[in-house]
């Protein structure tokens, strides 16, 4: 059975350690911040100029200077701070930032990353995502394996504008967990979904991968 | 000492705005934008205006008004994706547009503010926005030049001015709003209060007013783009 989207955040919460300074990309990447495990101080960056995001305030603690990069009211937590972009980016291109963890729409089996623009379609932009693919020091990608037409989305080479060149560290879909392997410039299958065979993955992913030992299981 | 204290944000733009000029805007999303002071940028009329701005606005609000009435021929911003009209004249050609990763964006104001042309960096290598710039490897990385920007006027939003123009952020509302008020050749700020010369603690300031030429205070309607609340189950 493949992961749900709380699944695939549970698995990326195990990706944090205790202190960590952490950015959680807009969309699934934010579900993590649910999972943080009890007893774990994680400081999450909001690239807009916080360090130490909190939940999201009660009615009365709504503020309009207080948002995240998504846009949304947010609170920030004891031992907070605010600063510049200038300082913000610094912490991201400077390789401050422990962990980023960002969706994808493409990764290609080298470990480069198109998550940004769809050529004539949408003109969104791609905010701190170049930044942040570039400058953390290890990078995980949350996403479905297959995107909504049901075609693999970790293929041989991107075919969308990049985001990056191989800066992913490891991948984390509904199926399961795939880790770069720098030597041999492939990612690794390493962990299955509960009920999730080799075959199926195989069959789901065009890029080249390798299964170099049996895959672990993903606790349900 | 003179005078960096006007009464609206019209007075404050007296004499600046002009056709075919760069202005640099702060902000991220509708947070911290000086929203006085671009209605008063629409008002005035200017047109082919290259904005440097984080965003765009929305359709109604910040920069959005002067693409409504199509004053902007070119932006230079990092993400866009809350605009329709935006979207719109982009795709249809009628508006040109340098998409610059947000870091970049926030250093090259920042370089351009300190007198630094150009400036190597990893981010966007490999990528578009890497395409025809120049390339360096260092300490076995490549790394690619980007340049500066210097505004002909930079509009800011702040929380306290004094009147010797040093300005007090208020959380996130900094963003991008330091780095703008130093590449402006010419920087006006929009603030909510103004306190008397020697109020603020000169520990406390954020942009020194050497980086400030005028200030007007205003009433801001600080729209919400996105309220979310944590309703207590």
């Amino acid at each position: 059975m493949p992961l749900d989207r709380n699944g695939i955040a549970r698995r990326a919460a195990q990706e944090l350690e205790d202190g960590f300074y952490v950015n959680l990309g807009i969309g699934m990447p934010t579900l993590v911040a649910n999972h943080v495990p009890e007893n774990m101080t994680v400081w999450l960056q909001s690239e807009n100029g916080l360090l130490g995001m909190g939940p999201f305030p009660t009615e009365d603690q709504v503020d309009p200077d207080l948002i995240n990069a998504g846009k949304q009211t947010v609170t920030a937590v004891q031992g907070a701070s605010y600063f510049s972009s200038a300082d913000s980016f610094a912490m991201i291109r400077g390789g401050h930032i422990n962990l980023a963890i960002l969706g994808a729409m493409e990764i290609s089996q080298e470990g480069d990353i198109a998550n940004w623009m769809i050529p004539g379609k949408l003109v969104k932009g791609m905010g701190g995502a170049m930044d942040l693919v570039a400058g953390t020091r290890r990078v995980v990608v949350m996403m479905d394996h297959c995107n909504k037409k049901g075609q693999p989305k970790l293929i041989p080479a991107c075919t969308l504008p990049l985001t990056g060149v191989r800066c992913i560290d490891m991948i984390i879909t509904d199926l399961c967990v795939l880790e770069m392997n720098r030597e041999k410039r492939r990612f690794e299958l390493t962990e299955l979904a509960p009920d999730v065979t080799v075959e199926e993955v195989l069959e789901k992913t065009t890029a080249e991968i390798l299964v170099e030992r049996e895959p672990a299981s993903i606790p349900a | 000492m003179s005078d960096k204290v006007f009464t609206t944000p019209k007075e404050a733009l007296q004499g600046l705005a002009q056709d075919g000029m760069t202005v640099a805007v702060g902000g991220f999303g509708l947070c911290g934008i000086p929203e006085q002071l671009i209605i008063a940028l629409r008002d005035s009329g200017v047109t082919n205006l290259t904005a440097v701005s984080n965003n765009a606005g929305v359709d109604d609000w910040g920069l959005g008004l002067l693409l409504q009435s199509r004053q902007i021929k070119r932006m230079v911003s990092s993400y866009v994706g809350e605009n329709a009209e935006f979207e719109r004249q982009f795709i249809s050609g009628e508006l040109e547009l340098e998409f610059t990763p947000q870091g970049t964006l926030a250093e090259r104001m920042r370089a351009g503010g300190s007198g630094i042309p150009g400036f190597y960096t990893r981010t966007g290598v490999g990528t578009i926005v890497a395409e025809g710039k120049p390339h360096m490897d260092f300490d076995g990385s490549t790394f690619v030049m980007e340049r500066g920007i210097v505004a002909d006027i930079s509009l800011v939003k702040a929380w306290k001015a004094d009147p010797s123009g040093n300005l007090v952020f208020r959380r996130t509302a900094r963003n991008f709003n330091p780095l703008v008020a130093m590449c402006g050749q010419m920087t006006i700020a929009e603030v909510e209060e103004i306190v008397p010369l020697g109020a603020l603690d000169p520990d406390q300031v954020h942009t020194p007013g050497i980086f400030v030429d005028r200030i007007v205070m205003t009433e801001s309607e600080k729209r919400i783009e996105q309220r979310t609340v944590n309703n207590p189950s």
